[in-house]
Parts: structure tokens; C-alpha cells; sequence
């Protein structure tokens, strides 16, 4: 810890951008969510195309519940919350509030998968496997899709934050910290989108 | 082959046949990347070619035998899956990989380590496909693979298509992302957008397509996996699914690949007239224009592929002319290049009378394009031999003259010996006259009312003589290549030493420094003055680079052996998938699966974990090195 | 004289169309067109043709020109050509003129495109409907305001607009006579529909034109056009349904029928749907849509369809049936004729 400390005052303003290598990580990771629109898009516009085929089994409206998906959408959100004050801790060099928030956006991420799960075999005890209807395998391959993403984020973070007791925040992390918290707010707004089409057009049967 | 990219490799302390392959597994040099996408892709090709073969030997003559039914769909599956997805395609990134960073003063690429990871994510998803054969037949469907055939009513090999494309495609958008952010990152001081060379415009563009087209493919053949493997519903109407979908999503892909294959074509054209008839490109800001509004239009006609569906009228003649929109800013570039020629100073070398050959040949398919638009006609000329000879003008005629233009072009920078003139020239007029003689007659064939992917037809229907020539012209191509392979083996041990200006009258970077380059690429990193930089500096009489910086230690990055890992483990889960979908071994194969992806994740930690520091060549090392060459 | 000289110039085109109208086999081409729809496709393929032999011929004689004139020469090893830049009156010029061709090429294009989608069907026109269901590998043809069903040989009168709705049983396939009308696909769980008319009788080639599995090479069917009188009585024929046989053979066909085809098969009213309806079957151009139809290739068929459709779903009657009894059922199915 100690050899962290001492390179604190060479830390530039914006550690994520301040070398090529960083430069080059901040530039891709935003082109791959540019490829990560796409494939959402597209999971969207099926699922759009086959909501009301529900080919005899329980439709949007029969099962969807409000008050879980809701409490769902308010943790998801305040963890994209939590990884913003971990950046704005990693600018400011502290590593261990960096440390505080990003936990937090873990056990928050975890929190939505263990709601995710519930809700899912609950909706299988309501006869809604994933091969009823073209509907229903459309459901659980969009929402199921942002579950893994989720997934692979709180993964992806947890093993930043254990390797980050050794490495600190330098310029070489940094950028990595930094495209982390992109990517969790790339599944938050993908959320937002889940939460508007599948489950308010879903209950209100539009 | 593998003793000519022998001779290119660097030798090592200890060589050896084992430290040779390690070399190759496990380089991350954009330049070895390149010699592999290149003969990686150079196998593929030759299979095609092959099954090629097989397609036009069977349809010589009036109900043949040779190769019937079901076996007739697989080799015309695997001929177009294996041409776009395995030959074209790399083959493009091979170019890429060669050219970019040299043509933009880079020396390197933004992730090398990716970059690797691309190459072996496209080889092993074609070793997949191709395994196919061995394990129980190839896939059937079309290389378009239209639901519900694909996902239900074909076997095993469709489980092929699914997850050796996926495997590909992973590696082709990580290369495009790869070059976006080299493009827009590594260009040398004084490289603005607007002199960058026109073939890093269309790589530039042809990126951005794949960025945003490949992820659809993504999506796609994982709703055709799941409904295979997990009986879901998305293709399946009795459970009220649409196969229609597929056709979206296959077309949202699928039309603007045709545009990721061609653009780079345009831009090897584009450096080639240039540089062979001593003239800078003519109307270089209206050709980059007309790359720019190309990008933009492909993802905007994808439904001219579905005009019989049955969309209707409105959606039909909306996309129609959309598509014909596409003939302006392709016109701009067909005659911006003949002016390019006109009052300039041509050679007519291998390289030039490819990318002369190419303009005639694809203004051709250009035309016959522009016909398929109108949607009424297309019903007559849709899934006929029409089409097929409109594409194949366009892909081979255009993207593949393109191609061998390229490579006989850039051939002494990658290797650093000339190719034969000779044989190339014997290269060219075989496969030139070749390729007319198979697809022109092909147009007649289509309105006579002969349908593509028909395995045969009768006698007395008046097809015969045509398809007879068509099979004669195939041939004259497939000794056209084998003339190539023949060159390049000759090359290898005979070619020419080629100089680091190899035609001596280069006008990008990629020719002021050594053929092949040295490791580093640029000893210092070279200051951009204007268009053409290198030609504008020999104008001005010197023979190199203005400098940008001092000679200094170079920063390299360390190879590695995981890319090459994580594409064995990812193998492995499809080979686990594939084999889930049969009812005796489905918990253990899904079991293999499960531990390819584990392995997967596994290497992606250890990547995560061990920062790479790379090596540094030091400024003593690239002193001596750059009085060699010179 | 004047004009001699552009009547001069255009002969290459007028050319180009004479040399492509003799393209093909009557029945079968589409540039041979033999009714409403397929006329106005050829006019406008010829009409977009024309546009681009245009197109080509600028293109060429400008290419020509320049590599021809502008090839090094022996002796001027060290001439640099002017590097221009560009010139954008020229290109200007190149971008104007495709515009207009296209805007010249888009208006008969979106007028005939919704002209031939037009299907639309008000009451009391005097069209004839047809529902054609495609099936690996075979048609089945629906008549449903005169309650007929039959297969592989499409029956229509000359002269009369036919909407022909389509829709498959299981892939999709494509519905295609090249000489009457363009091609639409038949899409499982779904239903499109075009339209077409025939000017005279005869029978014109139909073929399936989307790849549907192993067999979709010989999905082949017969569109037969007749004069309405013949359709008329045709159509009273059918529902009547076909005579009784008469030979001791057919007869003993006729029971053979009932035993193993007719779980599949229907004949008539009576049988099953999921294969060809055999009521006509006398009346057929081909076997299996393509072989010639003699009594040789139905029995050939009959045991071992695979063997000339692979992929065909009926099972092969080798070792089912004796010859003897193959024979007799040959004998039955020709005996299927509602022609009086």
C-alpha cells in the first residue's frame, strides 16, 4: 500500500484519458457500446414484434408485477449512482472511498440479480417457461441477456476492486476503473429501456 | 506456404520448428497478424474455390448426377459462408493489418492483444465450420440460412453454421473496434482526417459498418441456436413465432456486410490508380464524401433482399429508391477514378490491370444492381441465376479484383520480394477472361428462368449451352489461382528484392520506410505535411520522413499466448453445444461447454490480472537496424 | 438526317432488345412474356436495361479512351503528370445526371409495383381466386369459390385475372412462373398473394424459387391456361369428381389405394390432405412434377420416391407392395381423369 501512496502526487487530472493506453481503452470501450446498442436494439425490436404472441400461455399482464420490478429498477438505478461517486473518488485519488462505492455497486448489482432470479421462477410456477410461447422465449432471452450483463459487471468489477488493494489507482488502472463504471451505466440505461417496453407497455397491455 | 512466411519471420536466438510456432501462436506484431489473416484466410478461399468447383461440374450439363439433393445445398452453404465469412472477410483484415498503421505513420495498432484475439477468434470459428464435414455433414440452409429450414427442419450441421459464425463474428467486430480506435488515435502529427489515405477512409468506414452491423448477426444466430437447441419459439409459427424476423435480421446484417467487403476494395483501387498513373486521386474530398453517404445508405435498403416476402407495396418501392439513391455516390467514385487515369502516366503492371479490370467489370454489377431495385422487376429476377451473376460481379469482380490488387500491390511491403510479373500477368487475363465467361452468361440464365440454388436442370429447358460456358469460365479461374500459388511459392524463394519505395513511385507512408517494415515500423515517427506525404517529401527532393521526434527507445508490446488460448476454449464450448443438440450426450456436452466458457473467463482474468509492461527496443538497436535496410 | 443519325446511334440498344425477346423457351422465359404482368416486368426490365447500356457506354468509351491514350509511353520515364485536384463543375456534372436517370427510372417503378401488388379482390369482380399452400416438395392448389382442390397442375382460364393467395405448410418457399408473373414467397403461418392472367392456352412452367430443403431443384409445377368455356366445365368436372374405374386391374388398384395411400392421399372428397390430392391425376402433365408422365416413371415413383425427389416425404412402396400390385395401382391412378 505503501508504494501506492507514494505515486499519488504524480496522478494527473484525469487518470483515465492521461496516456495513449488509456486514450485507446476510453475510445474502444465507447465503440463497443456503440455494438452493444445494436445487439439490444435488436433483441428489442424481437421481442417488440412477438409481445402479444403469447400462443395460449400467460400474457405480459396476467403475470407481470409492478411493486418487485419497480424496486428492481430503483436499486439498479441508485447503483449506477454508486459507481459515479467511485469515479468521482478515483479522480480525487482516494482509493479507499473508490473502494467503498464500487462495493457497493457490487452488493447492489447483486441485489437485482437475487430479484431477477425470484422473479423468474416465480413466472415459471405461473406457467411461463421459456418454451410456452414466442413471447415467452423473447422475454427471457432480452431480460435474461441484461442479466448476464449484469452479471459479468458485478464479476468484472469485484475482481477490479480485490486487484485494486495491490495496484492503487495509476495510470494504468485507472482507465480500467473508469470503462467499468461506463459499462455499468451502459446496463442501467439498458434497464430503463427493459423497465418502459417490457414490463409498463407489459402490465398497462398497450 | 508456411516456408515462405518462414522466411519472413524474424529468427530468434533459438529456432527451431516449436519457437517457429510459438512465434506465430502468440505474436501480437499487426504485421505477422496480417501474414495470418492472409494465408488464414488463402486456405478458406481455396475450399470455396473447390466446392466452387463442385457447384459448376454438377450444373455443366442438363440433370446431372454428380452431386445431387442434400449434399448439393451443403457445398453451396459452405462455398458462401465459407467466401464472405472466411475468405473475404480476412482477407480484407489481412490488408488492413498490413497497410493502416504504416499508411497512418502508427507503429502499432490501438490493442494488439485484441488484434491477435481477432485473428484466432475468425480462425478457429472457420476451423468449426469446416469441422462440419467430418462430424456429421454441413450445413444446408443457404449461406443466408432462412428460418424455419435453418431452425428446424435441418440437422446437425446448421449447429455449425450457428456457432462457427459467432465465433468469426466475435473476432471481426473486436478488429473493427480494433481499427477504429487506431485510426482515430495512432495518426502521426500532421495526419488530419482529411489526408488520410482513401484506403484507411474506407477501412474507417467499413468499421464503422461492422461495428454496427455484426451485433445484429450476433443476435440472430443466437435466436436460431436457442430455438435448436432450447426449443424456443422465435422462428417457430405454431408457437406463434415469425421466420420473417430472420430475414430482418439477417438483411440488417446482411446488406450492409455487401458494403463492408466492397469499401475497402474502393480504397485499394483507389491507391493503386493513384500510384500507377503517377497522379494524386482525383476528387479525393467528393471520394470521401461518397464512402461517408455509402456507410450511410447500407443500413438503410436492407429490405431490396425482401421484396417477394410479401411487405407490400409502400415498404417495397420506399426501399427501392433508397437503393437506387446508392448508384450517385457510386458513380461519383467510378468516374472520379477514370479521371484519376486521365492525363496521368499509367503502368500497367499485375497490380494496376487489376484495379483497371475492376472498373468496367464492377460498373457491371453496379448496373444490374440498380435494376434489382425496381421491386416489380425484382420479382421476376429474385432467387434467379440474375442475381447470382449480379452478385458475383460485385463480390468477385469487384471486392476480389480489389483484393488481388491489393495483394500484388502491397505484396513487396508485407514480404518484402515482388511478386512475378509474368505470372501475374498470366494471373490476371486467366481470371479475368475466366470470370466473364462464368457470370456474364449467368444474367441470360436468370431471365431465361433458371432459379439459383437449383441442383439441376432439364433437358430442353435451354439452359445448356450457357451453363456450359459458365463451367469452362469456372475452370479458367481456378487455374487463374493456381497461377497465383505457383507465383507465390516462386516469389518466395526467386522474387525480386523489393526496396522500401517498391514501385518507386509510392505516394503513401507505408513506402518511406523498409520493405517489410522493421518491427518498430517507423524508427521515428514521421511529420505529415499534406495528401500523399511521402510523394509530396520526394517532390521536394528528399528520400524519407520529416522527423517528428528523436530517435529514442521504442515501446513494444509483449507477445502472448492467450489470445490464441481463449479461441481454443471458446472451440471447445461450441464443439460442446453442437454436440448437446444430440439426445444421448446432451448433459455432458453441455458440461464441455460450460467448462470452454469457464476457461474463456479464465483467461480473460489472467489478462485482467497481469498487466503486460511490454519490452522496449532500444535507441542503439533501432540505429543499427535502419542503417541496414537503407 | 439528323435524325437517320440518332436512329443510327440507338440501333445498339433497339438491338439489345431484339437479341434479348428471343431469349429462353416459350412457357418458360421471362422475356418471352406471355401475360399482363409478366409484360410489364419485361418492359421495365428492358426500359432500367436501356437506362444502363447508357450508363455502360459512357463509362467504357471514357475508359477506353483513357487507358489507351494515357499509357506510358517509351522515353518519358521521368514525366510527372499535373496533380489535380479535382474539378467541381465535372463532378457535379456526375452527380446531377444519375440523379435524373434514376428519377426517370423511379417513376414507372412505383407505379407498376403497386399496379402489380394490387390483389385486392371487391365483390363482384370477376376474378378467379386460387389458395396455393407449398409443401416440401409439392403445390396444392385451392379453388374456394369453386370448392376445388388438386395439385401440381394449376388450371386457369385465358384472359381473366387470377389472385393467387399463398401461404406453406412448413418452410418457405417461393411461387414462380416466369412467364405469366414475378415471384412471391409462400411463408409458413402467413399469408401473400400476387396476381396474373394468361393471354392464350398452353401450359407454362412454374418452379418453386426459394431454397426449401433437399429437393427444392425439382419443386416444379404446371400452370395450365385454357379457354374459359374449358375452365367452366373443368371446374364442374372436378367437383363431380373423377369416373369410376373400369379394367378389372384399375379396380383392383382402386382397393390397394384405399389400404395404403389414402391415409395421405385424397381422392375426390374422401382421403387425406397432407399430400397431393390425386382426384385429376390422369389428367397431369408430369410425375412428381417434372418426369414424363407415363405409367413407367409413376411406378418408378411409387417405389422409391426418394430415389427421384430426395427428401420427398412419402415412403417407398418397394417392399410394401408386389409389382403386381404397383401394376394395378398404376392402372387405378391413370384410370383419375374427370375429363369426359
Amino acid at each position: 500500500m505503501s508504494s501506492v501512496k507514494d505515486n499519488v502526487t504524480a496522478l494527473p487530472l484525469h487518470p483515465e484519458k492521461s496516456t495513449l493506453e488509456g486514450k485507446n481503452k476510453f475510445l474502444g470501450f465507447w465503440f463497443f457500446l456503440g455494438g452493444e446498442t445494436v445487439l439490444f436494439g435488436t433483441l428489442f425490436a424481437t421481442f417488440v414484434a412477438l409481445r402479444h404472441q403469447t400462443s395460449g400461455g400467460p400474457a405480459a399482464e396476467d403475470i407481470f408485477g409492478m411493486p418487485l420490478t419497480f424496486l428492481s429498477t430503483i436499486i439498479l438505478l441508485t447503483s449506477s449512482l454508486t459507481s459515479v461517486f467511485a469515479i468521482m473518488a478515483m479522480r480525487d485519488n482516494s482509493l479507499g472511498r473508490m473502494q467503498l462505492w464500487f462495493w457497493i455497486t457490487v452488493i447492489l448489482g447483486l441485489a437485482f440479480l437475487g430479484l431477477e432470479i425470484t422473479e423468474f421462477t416465480e413466472y415459471m410456477h405461473e406457467d411461463l417457461g421459456y418454451t410456452t410461447s414466442a413471447f415467452s422465449s423473447a422475454f427471457y432471452t432480452l431480460v435474461g441477456f441484461h442479466g448476464c450483463h449484469v452479471l459479468f459487471g458485478v464479476v468484472w468489477i469485484s475482481t477490479l476492486m480485490i486487484q485494486s488493494f495491490k495496484k492503487g489507482i495509476t495510470t494504468v488502472t485507472a482507465p480500467k476503473y473508469y470503462v467499468a463504471s461506463l459499462y455499468w451505466h451502459f446496463i442501467d440505461v439498458v434497464w430503463v429501456f427493459i423497465f418502459t417496453v417490457v414490463y409498463l407497455l407489459g402490465i398497462l397491455g398497450g | 506456404m508456411s516456408v515462405n512466411a518462414h522466411s519472413l519471420s524474424q529468427p530468434k536466438q533459438n529456432s527451431g520448428f516449436f519457437s517457429w510456432l510459438w512465434e506465430w501462436l502468440s505474436t501480437v506484431d499487426h504485421k505477422k497478424i496480417a501474414i495470418l489473416y492472409l494465408f488464414g484466410g488463402g486456405l478458406f478461399f481455396l475450399i470455396g474455390g473447390i466446392e466452387a468447383m463442385l457447384i459448376r461440374i454438377q450444373l455443366a450439363v442438363p440433370e446431372n448426377t454428380f452431386l445431387v439433393g442434400h449434399n448439393y445445398n451443403e457445398v453451396i452453404t459452405m462455398h458462401g459462408t465459407t467466401m464472405i465469412f472466411l475468405a473475404a472477410m480476412p482477407f480484407i483484415f489481412a490488408l488492413m493489418n498490413a497497410v493502416i498503421p504504416l499508411q497512418i505513420g502508427a507503429r502499432d495498432v490501438a490493442f494488439p492483444f485484441v488484434n491477435a484475439l481477432g485473428f484466432w477468434l475468425f480462425f478457429m470459428g472457420g476451423i468449426i465450420l469446416n469441422l462440419s464435414w467430418f462430424l456429421g455433414g454441413a450445413p444446408a440452409g443457404g449461406w443466408t440460412a432462412y428460418a424455419p429450414l435453418s431452425s428446424e427442419f435441418l440437422g446437425n450441421g446448421m449447429d455449425f453454421y450457428v456457432l462457427g459464425l459467432q465465433v468469426a463474428g466475435a473476432g471481426t467486430l473486436m478488429g473493427a473496434i480494433n481499427f477504429l480506435v487506431t485510426i482515430v488515435n495512432m495518426r502521426a502529427p500532421g495526419m488530419t482526417f482529411m489526408r488520410l489515405p482513401l484506403f484507411t477512409w474506407t477501412v474507417f468506414i467499413t468499421a464503422v459498418l461492422i461495428l454496427f452491423a455484426f451485433p445484429a448477426l450476433t443476435v440472430g444466430l443466437f435466436l436460431i441456436f436457442f430455438d435448436r437447441l432450447f426449443d424456443a419459439n422465435f422462428f417457430n409459427e405454431a408457437n406463434g413465432g415469425n421466420s420473417i424476423i430472420w430475414e430482418h435480421i439477417f438483411w440488417i446484417f446482411g446488406h450492409p456486410e455487401v458494403y463492408i467487403l466492397i469499401l475497402p476494395a474502393f480504397g485499394v483501387i483507389s491507391e493503386v490508380i493513384a500510384t500507377f498513373s503517377k497522379k494524386r486521386l482525383f476528387g479525393y474530398s467528393s471520394m470521401v464524401f461518397a464512402t461517408i453517404l455509402i456507410g450511410f445508405l447500407a443500413f438503410m435498403v436492407w429490405v431490396h433482399h425482401m421484396f417477394t416476402v410479401g411487405l407490400g407495396p409502400s415498404a417495397n418501392t420506399i426501399f427501392a429508391i433508397a437503393t437506387m439513391a446508392i448508384a450517385v455516390p457510386t458513380g461519383i467514385k467510378i468516374f472520379n477514378w477514370i479521371f484519376t487515369l486521365w492525363g496521368g502516366q499509367i503502368t500497367f503492371n499485375t497490380a494496376n490491370l487489376y484495379a483497371v479490370g475492376f472498373i468496367p467489370t464492377f460498373v457491371m454489377g453496379g448496373v444490374t444492381g440498380v435494376m434489382l431495385a425496381v421491386p416489380t422487376a425484382d420479382f421476376q429476377y429474385h432467387d434467379s441465376y440474375f442475381v447470382v451473376a449480379h452478385f458475383h460481379y460485385v463480390i468477385v469482380g469487384g471486392l476480389i479484383f480489389g483484393l488481388f490488387s491489393g495483394f500484388y500491390y502491397w505484396w513487396p511491403k508485407m514480404f518484402g520480394r515482388h511478386l512475378n510479373e509474368t505470372l501475374g500477368k498470366i494471373n490476371f487475363w486467366l481470371f479475368f477472361i475466366g470470370f466473364h465467361l462464368t457470370f456474364f452468361f449467368q444474367h441470360f440464365l436468370g431471365l431465361m428462368g433458371m432459379p439459383r440454388r437449383y441442383f439441376t436442370y432439364l433437358k430442353g429447358e435451354g439452359f445448356d449451352a450457357f451453363n456450359m460456358v459458365s463451367t469452362i469460365g469456372a475452370f479458367l479461374m481456378f487455374f487463374a489461382v493456381i497461377v497465383m500459388l505457383i507465383n507465390i511459392a516462386y516469389s518466395a524463394v526467386k522474387g525480386e528484392k523489393a526496396k522500401g519505395d517498391a514501385w518507386e513511385q509510392g505516394r503513401t507512408l507505408e513506402w518511406s520506410i523498409a520493405s517489410p517494415p522493421p518491427e518498430y515500423n517507423f524508427a521515428q515517427t514521421p511529420l505529415v505535411k499534406g495528401i500523399d506525404a511521402f510523394w509530396k517529401e520526394k517532390m521536394d527532393g528528399k528520400d524519407k520522413m520529416t522527423a517528428a521526434e528523436p530517435v529514442g527507445d521504442i515501446h513494444m508490446p509483449s507477445s502472448s499466448i492467450v489470445p490464441f488460448l481463449m479461441s481454443i476454449s471458446l472451440t471447445i464450448a461450441s464443439l460442446g453445444f453442437i454436440f448437446s443438440a444430440h439426445d444421448g450426450v446432451r448433459k455432458p456436452a453441455l458440461f464441455v461447454a460450460g467448462a470452454g466458457v469457464v476457461l474463456f473467463f479464465l483467461c480473460m482474468l489472467a489478462r485482467s490480472i497481469k498487466d503486460d509492461p511490454g519490452f522496449h527496443i532500444h535507441k542503439e538497436e533501432v540505429i543499427e537496424t535502419e542503417k541496414g535496410v537503407r | 438526317m439528323k435524325k437517320w443519325r440518332l436512329s443510327l446511334r440507338l440501333f445498339p440498344l433497339f438491338a439489345i432488345a431484339l437479341l434479348l425477346s428471343g431469349c429462353g423457351k416459350e412457357g418458360l422465359s421471362t422475356l418471352i412474356p406471355m401475360g399482363t404482368v409478366a409484360k410489364e416486368q419485361a418492359d421495365l426490365m428492358l426500359f432500367s436495361l436501356l437506362i444502363m447500356v447508357l450508363v455502360m457506354v459512357v463509362v467504357i468509351v471514357l475508359f477506353t479512351y483513357a487507358i489507351i491514350k494515357f499509357r506510358k509511353k517509351r522515353g518519358q520515364e521521368d514525366f510527372i503528370p499535373k496533380q489535380v485536384e479535382g474539378n467541381a463543375k465535372l463532378e457535379l456534372l456526375w452527380t446531377i445526371i444519375p440523379i435524373i436517370l434514376l428519377i426517370i427510372l423511379a417513376v414507372p417503378t412505383i407505379s407498376k409495383t403497386f399496379a402489380h401488388s394490387d390483389t385486392h379482390v371487391a365483390k363482384g369482380d370477376d376474378v378467379i381466386k386460387v389458395k396455393v399452400t407449398g409443401h416440401q416438395y409439392w403445390w396444392e392448389f385451392e379453388y374456394p369459390d369453386q370448392k376445388i382442390k388438386t395439385a401440381q397442375d394449376l388450371v386457369i382460364p385465358t384472359g381473366k385475372k387470377v389472385v393467387v393467395e399463398l401461404t406453406s405448410k412448413d418452410v418457405i418457399h417461393a411461387f414462380w412462373v416466369p412467364a405469366l408473373a414475378g415471384k412471391i414467397d409462400a411463408n409458413p403461418g402467413q399469408t401473400t398473394s400476387l396476381w396474373l392472367d394468361a393471354d392464350k392456352e398452353g401450359t407454362y412452367k412454374g418452379r418453386c424459387a426459394e431454397l426449401c430443403g433437399s429437393s427444392h431443384a425439382l419443386m416444379y409445377f404446371n400452370v395450365k391456361a385454357v379457354s374459359p368455356d374449358e375452365f367452366k366445365q373443368w371446374s364442374k368436372d372436378m367437383k363431380d369428381g373423377p369416373s369410376a374405374p373400369t379394367t378389372a386391374s384399375a379396380k383392383k388398384g382402386e382397393q390397394i389405394f384405399k389400404n395404403n395411400c389414402m391415409s395421405c392421399h385424397a381422392v375426390g372428397e374422401k382421403g387425406g390432405q397432407t399430400a397431393p390430392n390425386l382426384s385429376n391425376f390422369a389428367d397431369r402433365e408430369n410425375i412428381a412434377g417434372f418426369k414424363e408422365h407415363n405409367k413407367k416413371n409413376l411406378k418408378a415413383w411409387i417405389k422409391n420416391p426418394g430415389k427421384i425427389k430426395p427428401g420427398a416425404e412419402m415412403p417407398s412402396f418397394e417392399d410394401e407392395l408386389s409389382d403386381d400390385q404397383i401394376n394395378a395401382l398404376a392402372d387405378y391412378l391413370f384410370s383419375l381423369s374427370v375429363k369426359k
